[in-house]
Formats: structure tokens, C-alpha cells, sequence
């Protein structure tokens, strides 16, 4: 028997499983041998990376960055081989209620801005860097209202998001952040009204998850396993399920242009700092 | 761009169902091709990015802002959609059903387009041989029809008074009542489960027939407690005739078993205590659910002439069957013999010499109605005069 391609991804929610044991048998009837191994948090799936457990992370944006700032730091290299359709070029919004007073950005000063888990990247870190360069430091300008559910997950798990929008209608905050598309979702569940609320800003564009790898990596395998995931169809009744359980329509080649956006926010906040010079020093 | 190729959005936000316009347009063109979106609504840029980000359809802003209804986007319609559909199969016929239906149909409605890669349900009656009826249609249409409602078609103050031992029979027939109608309610109800749904009808009547049997329990039920705090005897025989029937775990032959050999029997039965059952209650009682019950007859005997006439070698099964269900039961006392002394007792409506004469009498005639009953409905499934007497004379001496 072959050693099996292995792939290292985060529990964010029980249907990971589904997933991955789906992908697991598209792949085998496609003569790959494929495994996965869960972990917890992306801390410790960032760790299991460097420390070879496996060969190709899905990694969230923030996962990406660490994995990439401890590849600088210890001479490896680090490649995204492949994402999702539905992962390029988001955006967050910053909502306030319809008949809120604030009109601008400026106005949120002393205010209270509900966020996601404190490692959301879109619910909280790129959000809280549009208001930095705004001219508007978060803890001291602005309230800060976290919203800290499942850290480790990189806000992978909506439930921050969705809390932070009720405490916006509630009236507990003045504002909410969130992704864009979940601004139209929470208006369809009914957790934000049509009508209820108002988008104040947007921020920049910018990526979500990939599959990375490192330089010690199989080749031949990441090449069969990029080439296996792009080849993968909609209309492919074996793997629609799958697509549409892990939320895309294609997956498409990695890209890095469109994470800079995130890192100038870790950069400011100090987000990952500490992390990675744990990892680094210990894989010294 | 033609007119159909533009939406106009006006003031309605994507959050208010104005996607369903754009999706609408989209499905007007092919694939890979555009149609432009304007409107007014202050998040709709926004919102369109994300849905069709979602969809995964392209899209291209012209400018964010809208002015003088100018578009602010082209859509590019994606292949999702199309996608989902390939390979999707055909349930077949709305007004009639295919021969086999596939397990991958699932809970489908005939004639449904079922995505290809939905779950498969095992659903083991799934042959239009073992489960159809050319009635069934009709049948439960007639069964929707003629539901009652024990409280207004029962007369249940109707002022009588009988003897202590007119009554305690009454009571004592109506116990055995009820545990036959508890069997008859559980078969069918069973067996609904695993009737392929794209056999609806069948799945329906069945339903509906539980139903039925819900009603007669309740009726049995209020009037044996009418005058008394507590029902009569439940004897081993009895219910190991019942037992046998619950077994049965092949459709055809339970229907054999069950309705047209035992609810068959029970139409006598009804129309005996219709006639000289000794309170106005009980009469009426018998009436109402010997409407039913011929019902569930009819279904019985015309599933049977179907799959009989489907499958002719059915015939030597159904004939094993009710010959094994004989054998099951020759050692036990069949019907108790309680109830057929409460039969006698209802019939005479006295002690009385003279009385008891003439209940045993119309018991005697009861039994003979009986097999006559069975034979003409072995008959009309296909069995020749000879072997419908023969089968007959096999059939439970618990009557269900
Ligand atoms: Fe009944
Ligand atoms: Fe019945």
C-alpha cells in the first residue's frame, strides 16, 4: 500500500469530517491516496507543518501569513497551490443600525464596534485596521466589543459574526462588523432585517483560505493532488455534494497578492508575533 | 442588450428577494453570457458582489454609484446552475407509475426531476407488480371522502337498558374487537413504510386505512366502557392468530391474509352485529365501520387480482400461505371461547331458552356467511371453485 498524500485541517465544525471522508473517496476512485488528520486550532495545525506531520495545509488567511512568517524566518519556503472561487476578493463591511446618528467613520469615536473572535481576519482584524488607517486606534479611540468565539478557529466559525450583528440591532453596540456576503446571509435568516441596518464602510479587497505547502513536500503528489482538486466539476454529481458542503463551485490556483491587506493588519496589531517566534525558534 | 437581458432593480435590495429578478434574467441566457443590473438600493453593489461570488457567476461594476438608472454591473451567468442539473433523472409518468422505482428516486413525487448523487432510500416494496391496484386511486379518494366523526355519527346517549349478561357479552365482543382492530392497525401502518413513495397512492390508502383502524379502536373502546369500568378476556389463542398476521412480513401474502381472508370475514361479522346486536349504540357502531371495512376489503381483492394477474404463479404462494398459517394455528383454540358464547348471548338478547335457540341459530349462519364470503373472494382473485373451498375451510376460527 501506497503512503497516502496527507492533508492537515482545522475542527471548526463537525461537518469538516463529511468533507474531508468525501474528498477522501473522490480521490481514491481517482487512484489517489489521500488522508487527513484534524487539529483543533491552526496554531497547532501551523506547528504540525513545520513539524512534517503532514504534507499540504488548508490553511485560513491568518494560518497562511503565520506559516509564511515562520518560512521566512527559518529558511523553508512555503507555496499556496490552490483555493476556492468563493475566497477571492472579499471584502468586510462595518454596519450600523438604519437610524443611527453616525455617517461616517469619524463618527464612530468613542463608540462601540462589536467584532468577531479576536483571530477573525475578516470579522475583526481587517475591519479594526480600516478603522487604524482611518485615524481611529482601536481600545482607544473606538470600543472594542469582541464577540470571542472558538479562537484558534481564525473566525472560520460564523457564530462571532452573527452575535456581533445581533448586539448591533439589540442596541447593545454602535456598530458590527462582518464579511460581505454575511451581511446579505443575516438579512436572509432574519438576524438583520432588510432595512435595518446600514453598510458605513467597506473595506479593501482581500483572500481567504489555501492549501499550502512546504518546500519538503512530494512533488509528484502536489502536483497530482493540485491537478486531481482543479479538475474537480460542478457537475460531477460525486463531488457536488462536497463543493457545496465546503462552499465553492471550482477551486482555483493560489495567489498570495491578496493577503497583503490582512498582514498590514497583523503588522499593527502584533496579532501573530509572539506565535511565530515561538514556532521559529523551536524549529531552529 | 435586449430589454429581457436588463434588470432593473429600482429601490429593492438584494435582501429583500430582489436576487430572484437577476436569477430570473440569468436564466434567460446561456451560460458564459451577460445581462446588465441597475437599481437604487444603497448596499447593492455590495450584496451583488458577495451573491454572485456565492453563485458563482462573474461580475464586472460599471460604476458605483447609479445615476439616472444607468447599470452598475454585468453578470456573467456561471455554469453552476446548468451543473447541478446533469445527469438528473426522470421519475416518469405523473398519472402512472413506472414498473420499478429506483432507490435513488428517494421521496421524489412521480415525475419530479431528481438531482443526480441524492441519497438512496431502501424502500423495499418499490415494484409496481407487488404494490399497485388498479383502484387504489379511486379507493383512497373514497376513503377521504367517507372519514366520520365518532362523537356525531355515533349515538352515544341514545337511552337502553340490557340485561347484566347481555351487556358483560357486549363487552366481551368488543374486547375482541379491539385487539383485532390493533392488529389491522399496525399491518398496514407498517407496511406504508416501506412502500416506495413514487407508489403514492398505495402509500396513501394505507396511511388512511390506519386511520380507519384508529377510529374502530376508539369506538370499540367507548362502548364496551359505556357501562362498565373495564374490558372482558384476551385469550392466548386469539392473540396468536393475531401474531401470525403481524409475522407476515411478505406484502401480497399479508394482504391476502389479512384483508381479504380476516377483514372479510369481519364484514359478516359487522352485518351480524348491524343486525342483532341487542343496543341501538353497538348497531350503529357495527354499520359505520363495516363502511370502512369494506373499503380495506376492496383494496385487498383488487391489489390481489393485480399482482395475480401481473404474476399468475402468485396464486401457489398465497395458496401455501394461508395453508402454513393453518398449520401455525392448529394447535391453538383459534377463537376463544368466550367470544363465541358472547356472539350467542348478543344474538338471543335474554337467558331465555326460546332466545338462545335463535342466537345460536344466526351464529351458525354467521359462520356459514363467513366462508361463503371468503370463496367468492378467492375466486375473484383467480383461485378455481374447488381450491377457493378448500382454502376457505383453512381460514382462522378466530374470524381475523
Ligand atoms: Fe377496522
Ligand atoms: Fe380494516
Amino acid at each position: 500500500m501506497t503512503k497516502p498524500f496527507l492533508l492537515g485541517a482545522v475542527a471548526y465544525d463537525a461537518k469538516v469530517v463529511t468533507i474531508w471522508d468525501g474528498f477522501q473517496r473522490w480521490f481514491a476512485q481517482h487512484d489517489f491516496a489521500f488522508d487527513y488528520m484534524l487539529y483543533s486550532n491552526y496554531e497547532q495545525q501551523v506547528e504540525g507543518h513545520f513539524s512534517g506531520h503532514f504534507h499540504v495545509a488548508w490553511n485560513s488567511p491568518l494560518a497562511w501569513l503565520q506559516a509564511e512568517r515562520i518560512a521566512v524566518r527559518t529558511g523553508r519556503t512555503v507555496k499556496a497551490i490552490a483555493m476556492r472561487d468563493t475566497d477571492c476578493d472579499l471584502t468586510s463591511v462595518i454596519v450600523v443600525r438604519q437610524d443611527s446618528p453616525i455617517q461616517t467613520i469619524r463618527d464612530l469615536r468613542n463608540k462601540t464596534v462589536a467584532v468577531g473572535a479576536s483571530d477573525s481576519p475578516q470579522a475583526t482584524l481587517i475591519p479594526l485596521l480600516h478603522l487604524a488607517e482611518a485615524g481611529l486606534e482601536p481600545e482607544k479611540d473606538v470600543n472594542v466589543h469582541r464577540f470571542d468565539l472558538l479562537v484558534g478557529k481564525h473566525g472560520d466559525h460564523i457564530g462571532g459574526e452573527r452575535h456581533a450583528a445581533k448586539a448591533l440591532i439589540d442596541g447593545r453596540v454602535d456598530a458590527a462588523c462582518m464579511i460581505d456576503g454575511n451581511h446579505l446571509l443575516f438579512a436572509r435568516e432574519g438576524t438583520l432585517p432588510a432595512n435595518s441596518t446600514r453598510i458605513l464602510a467597506q473595506t479593501a479587497e482581500y483572500d481567504h483560505c489555501n492549501f499550502t505547502v512546504l518546500d519538503t513536500a512530494p512533488i509528484e503528489a502536489v502536483a497530482r493532488f493540485r491537478e486531481l482538486l482543479l479538475s474537480m466539476s460542478y457537475d460531477d454529481p460525486a463531488v457536488r455534494p462536497l463543493l457545496d458542503l465546503e462552499g465553492l463551485k471550482q477551486w482555483r490556483p493560489g495567489r498570495t497578492e491578496k493577503y497583503a491587506l490582512l498582514a498590514r493588519a497583523i503588522d499593527r496589531f502584533h496579532t501573530v508575533d509572539a506565535f511565530v517566534d515561538k514556532v521559529s525558534n523551536a524549529c531552529r | 442588450m435586449t430589454a429581457s437581458n436588463a434588470v432593473e432593480l429600482g429601490r429593492l435590495g438584494l435582501d429583500q428577494g430582489g436576487y430572484l429578478l437577476i436569477k430570473h434574467a440569468l436564466r434567460t441566457v446561456p451560460v458564459g453570457s451577460a445581462i446588465q443590473v441597475s437599481g437604487e438600493s444603497p448596499e447593492l453593489a455590495i450584496h451583488l458582489r458577495s451573491w454572485c461570488r456565492t453563485q458563482g457567476h462573474r461580475i464586472d461594476f460599471l460604476s458605483q454609484t447609479s445615476a439616472d438608472h444607468a447599470p452598475i454591473a454585468i453578470i456573467y451567468r456561471g455554469g453552476a446552475e446548468t451543473g447541478r442539473w446533469v445527469g438528473a433523472q426522470s421519475t416518469g409518468d405523473a398519472s402512472m407509475p413506472q414498473q420499478h422505482a429506483p432507490a435513488c428516486w428517494g421521496l421524489a413525487g412521480r415525475s419530479a426531476t431528481v438531482e443526480a448523487g441524492s441519497p438512496s432510500f431502501e424502500f423495499p416494496l418499490n415494484t409496481r407488480t407487488e404494490v399497485w391496484a388498479q383502484e387504489v386511486a379511486r379507493l383512497y379518494a373514497q376513503a377521504l371522502a367517507a372519514q366520520w366523526n365518532p362523537i356525531a355519527a355515533i349515538p352515544w346517549n341514545e337511552p337502553f337498558d340490557l340485561p347484566d349478561e347481555i351487556e358483560d357479552a357486549v363487552v366481551q365482543v368488543m374486547t375482541y374487537l379491539i385487539e383485532n382492530e390493533t392488529a389491522a392497525l399496525i399491518i398496514p401502518a407498517r407496511f406504508a413504510a416501506q412502500i416506495h413513495p413514487h407508489f403514492r397512492e398505495v402509500m396513501q390508502l394505507l396511511a388512511i386505512q390506519a386511520a380507519d383502524e384508529a377510529r374502530h379502536i376508539e369506538v370499540f373502546t367507548r362502548r364496551a366502557l359505556l357501562r362498565r369500568t373495564k374490558l372482558g378476556l384476551s385469550t392466548a389463542g386469539g392473540q396468536a392468530s393475531l401474531k401470525t398476521l403481524l409475522d407476515e412480513t411478505d406484502f401480497t401474502l399479508s394482504g391476502m391474509l389479512l384483508s381479504v381472508l380476516g377483514e372479510g370475514s369481519f364484514l359478516s361479522l359487522l352485518s351480524f352485529l348491524h343486525q342483532h346486536a341487542p343496543d341501538p349504540v353497538t348497531r350503529e357502531i357495527a354499520r359505520m365501520v363495516s363502511q370502512d371495512e369494506a373499503r380495506h376489503v376492496a383494496f385487498g381483492v383488487a391489489h390481489l387480482t393485480w399482482h395475480v394477474n401481473e404474476q399468475p404463479s402468485c396464486l401457489d404462494r398465497l395458496a401455501i400461505a394461508i395453508e402454513r398459517r393453518h398449520d401455525m394455528l392448529a394447535n391453538t383454540a383459534g377463537l376463544n371461547e368466550e367470544v363465541f358464547d358472547a356472539l350467542i348471548l348478543l344474538a338471543a338478547g335474554s337467558l331465555q331458552p326460546e332466545a338462545l335457540r335463535a342466537g345460536w341459530n344466526k351464529v351458525q349462519t354467521l359462520i356459514a356467511d363467513m366462508d361463503q364470503g371468503r370463496i367468492k373472494r378467492l375466486r375473484k382473485i383467480g383461485f378455481p371453485d374447488s381450491k377457493a373451498q378448500s382454502l376457505s375451510a383453512l381460514h382462522t376460527r378466530n374470524f381475523m
